[in-house]
């Protein structure tokens, strides 16, 4: 292996990560960006990204992502594929130790190892995942044509996701915990407008229940009463989880959800650890938001390592 | 995610790659999926490491839509190894190499 000190280690490379990766390479930092599977990260789960500036057609998750890659490679990103099983911090140094046996140090690290979507716990599921319960509507619903889905959530992923589901299935049915939709307001006027999209409300799925693929939902009203739903698929969105499993939750004071808490500029309380995108401790996960989270954390980087030096 | 490691396969071969001696290990998956993309590089340095003990190939299930659908694959990215022909088991989603591990050493 080469070079396994660096000035500035990025970890993850979904917006936040390949943004930072972005302004730390153009700023001509000693720095290395770590992903474990394909840049993008999340956004490599949505369909289209309407909201995205500089984009007045929208784009796709997959395109954008490329696109941020491209940016930081012309400015010569130094990045590696590799999986990181442990993290230990200390005010000087930090060591990364990956699950080939070798280990990595850095001066400053910025998390950015994002967020994953939120199973719902209930019994079937994971029996059925794979097999009609989904977690990814623009990877899976081409294999539901003509059929009728249950979507899960009232979010803005869930009710954008929904109808992307109709281009491919017959009816969609929104299933949601509350009476009202969480989802931005174009989104649900969309939704309340597309006639193959119909709506289950103050109800959660309590069950999901078939052999060899899922053949029907049972659900739970707010009032008590059961019934069950037959359909040929379930998309869960229902929001997200950190991927926290290889940071010190303790060290970083982490919030009650696994979200680690930092200040404006993203420091955490490690000095020279710095958190951006999902995995921060806030209420708003947006591209845009993960993608300036990212810059704020190159230049809190930058002047931390000053400081040092 | 291109690899010389991992061969494409299509409904046509399907059954003479999976009924070889040589367990098999098919990732299916197609050009829309992200997080197919994103397991891509785990298969590949799995490809590597198991040459010669499993074969590992991939299926575009935008075009080979019989195999797919023999399979009852409503998700991608799905993994399945076979062995002798007979499916052995198989994982859903862009899961770790840890668990990719898992399941060809069922195989072994």
């Amino acid at each position: 292996m080469a070079n396994t000190h660096h000035n500035l280690i990025i970890l993850g490379g979904g917006p936040a990560g390949l943004t930072a990766g972005l302004y730390a390479a153009r700023a001509r930092m000693d720095h290395l960006l770590i992903e474990k599977g394909a840049e993008g990260g999340q956004i490599l789960l949505t369909d289209w990204i309407d909201n995205y500036p500089g984009f007045p057609d929208g784009i796709s998750g997959f395109e954008l992502a490329e696109k941020i890659l491209a940016q930081a490679k012309r400015f010569d990103l130094n990045s590696m594929f590799a999986n990181v099983t442990s993290i230990e911090l200390s005010e000087t140094v930090k060591r990364l130790e990956l699950d080939n046996g070798d280990s990595l140090s850095c001066d400053c690290l910025i998390i950015c190892t994002g967020a994953r979507p939120r199973p719902l716990g209930v019994p079937g599921e994971k029996e059925l995942t794979g097999k009609g319960v989904s977690y990814c509507a623009t990877c899976d619903a081409p294999f539901y044509r003509n059929m009728h889905v249950a979507v899960v959530g009232g979010g803005n992923t869930a009710i954008q996701e929904a109808a992307h589901l109709t281009k491919f299935a017959d009816k969609v049915t929104v299933i949601h915990r509350r009476d009202e939709l969480r989802a931005t307001k174009i989104l649900q006027e969309k939704a309340f407008a597309n006639p193959k999209i119909d709506f289950i409300w103050n109800t959660t799925v309590t069950e999901i229940i078939g052999t060899d693929g899922v053949e029907k939902l049972q659900l739970l009203n707010r009032d008590q009463t059961t019934s069950e739903l037959s359909v040929d698929g379930i998309f869960v969105l229902i929001g997200v989880l950190p991927n926290n499993d290889m940071l010190p939750l303790d060290v970083l004071k982490a919030d009650e959800g696994g979200f680690i808490p930092t200040d404006q500029e993203t420091r955490t309380v490690v000095p020279g650890v710095m958190a951006a995108g999902d995995i921060r401790s806030k209420e708003v996960r947006q591209v845009i938001n993960a993608a300036g989270e990212g810059a704020t954390a190159v230049l809190a980087a930058e002047q931390y390592l000053t400081n040092l030096s | 995610m291109a690899s010389d490691k991992v061969k494409d396969v299509s409904d046509a071969d399907f059954e003479s790659i999976i009924s070889s001696d040589t367990p098999c290990l098919v990732d299916f998956w197609a050009p829309w999926c992200g997080p197919c993309k994103a397991i891509g590089p785990v298969v590949e340095a799995l490809a590597d490491e198991y040459d010669g003990k499993v074969s590992i190939v991939k299926m575009n299930v935008d075009d080979n839509p019989a195999t797919p659908g023999k399979f009852g694959i409503r998700a991608i990215p799905t993994l399945i190894l076979f062995k002798s022909g007979e499916k052995v088991d198989q994982v859903t989603g862009a899961v770790g190499k840890a668990q990719l591990i898992e399941l060809i050493e069922k195989a072994l």
